[in-house]
């Protein structure tokens, strides 16, 4: 119960890109289609789960001063191993996201959760906590690179949904990132009744 | 020259690291809210930038390739740019109180701006030698200062009218705003340098 609390926070509540806006470069550049953007947010959970589990393991014997260091390095040392990973499994997912898997180190959601859950909580509560958030980041960035793919090619996952030509092609390129994003943000406050 | 020159350009306008290639992302929305601190957050990174491809590319040709280490290069550069950033806070503490005063608030920011190791790992990438990657550093992080600045303008505006819908205020004008802004950087995309 607890832990679909946790789950259930990150995913809305907390969610890390409509609510918390952070990782934004992300979320960004690799949604040109729903599924590079589906496989960058689950690149991030990968490392985040991770990381956030052994983080909260080591988190007792880090001393204070240098924890932001470590935490750093544990997040840097998981991103090599995913590294590693797909250029062995999965080269031409690794192609396509190309920068932004190196750059998962510097996601501001990463040393956030490591920072704010991780090092205050037990290993299966950062575990629930890095699954969550990795969950809200994933159907953020998904839901992103659909309505960009839709708006700019037809389809949706590669299946048409209309005729393409009568896409719009600045949706899948920068200006479109920016425009669907931030309309997405300000659809969720409005549904959240934040604003 | 001419390879400098169209490096330059390219990396100023046809490839601007935030309309382009969408890194940097957060201190752009955070931080360019006034005029002088997207100045101030700018020339941070500019120093940042130069001085950590400087180092990383070195340490690239010189150890981690002859020692075969590829596989530690995120691990080391993201390092490297944590180190840095500690030392010139320290550094411009000491040397002039005045500049830490402009700078010091910004540069803890830096670790985790992703550009500054965006900009490492692509030299790596397009292997440059030193004084291009260099010269390519600093004609990036120009590109991020204008993007700021001018951002920054905007906002300023933008802050002041009452006609945005609540829904709306804060970040989601702002990202469509940078749409808009972004749309207007693809003019450059048809020069040919």
């Amino acid at each position: 119960m607890q832990a679909l609390k946790i789950i259930y926070n990150g995913l809305v509540k907390q969610n890390p890109t409509f609510v918390l806006i952070l990782g934004m470069c992300p979320t960004l550049g690799t949604t040109s289609s729903a599924l590079t953007g589906m496989s960058m947010g689950l690149a991030t959970l990968f490392v985040l789960v991770l990381s956030n589990a052994a983080i909260s393991a080591l988190a007792p014997v880090v001393p204070d001063k240098v924890r932001i260091p470590a935490y750093i390095i544990v997040i840097a040392s998981f991103v090599t191993v995913l590294q590693m990973v797909m250029q062995a499994w999965l080269p031409a997912l690794y192609a396509a996201l190309g920068i932004f898997i190196p750059l998962i180190v510097v996601n501001c959601i990463l040393l956030g959760r490591a920072e704010s859950f991780a090092s205050r909580n037990g290993v299966w509560a950062s575990l629930c906590d890095g699954l969550g958030i990795g969950l809200g980041f994933t159907l953020a960035l998904t839901a992103v690179g659909a309505v960009r793919e839709l708006l700019g090619t037809g389809a949706v996952f590669g299946l048409p949904l209309y005729p393409g030509e009568y896409g719009s092609l600045l949706f899948v390129l920068a200006p479109g990132a920016f425009i669907v994003l931030g309309l997405l943000i300000a659809l969720f406050n409005r549904l959240t009744g934040k604003a | 020259m001419a390879t400098y020159i169209a490096i330059i350009i390219t990396a100023i306008f046809v490839n601007n690291i935030v309309f382009a290639q969408f890194l940097g992302i957060c201190p752009f929305i955070g931080v360019s809210k006034r005029i002088d601190s997207a100045l101030g957050m700018g020339a941070a990174v500019t120093f940042v930038m130069a001085v950590a491809t400087c180092v990383t590319t070195l340490l690239w040709q010189l150890v981690l390739v002859p020692l075969g280490l590829e596989y530690v290069q995120t691990i080391v550069y993201i390092l490297v740019i944590a180190i840095l950033v500690q030392m010139l806070e320290i550094v411009i503490r000491k040397v002039s109180p005045a500049l830490y005063a402009a700078l010091g608030v910004f540069l803890p920011l830096i670790t985790t701006n992703c550009a500054v190791l965006g900009v490492a790992l692509i030299v790596t990438q397009k292997d440059y030698p030193l004084l291009m990657s260099v010269v390519y550093a600093i004609a990036t992080a120009a590109g991020f200062t204008m993007a700021l600045v001018l951002f920054a303008g905007i906002r300023t505006r933008l802050d002041i009218t009452e006609r945005v819908p609540a829904p709306m205020r804060g970040v989601p004008v702002a990202l469509i705003v940078a749409g808009l802004l972004a749309m207007a950087f693809m003019g450059f995309a048809g020069m040919k340098v």
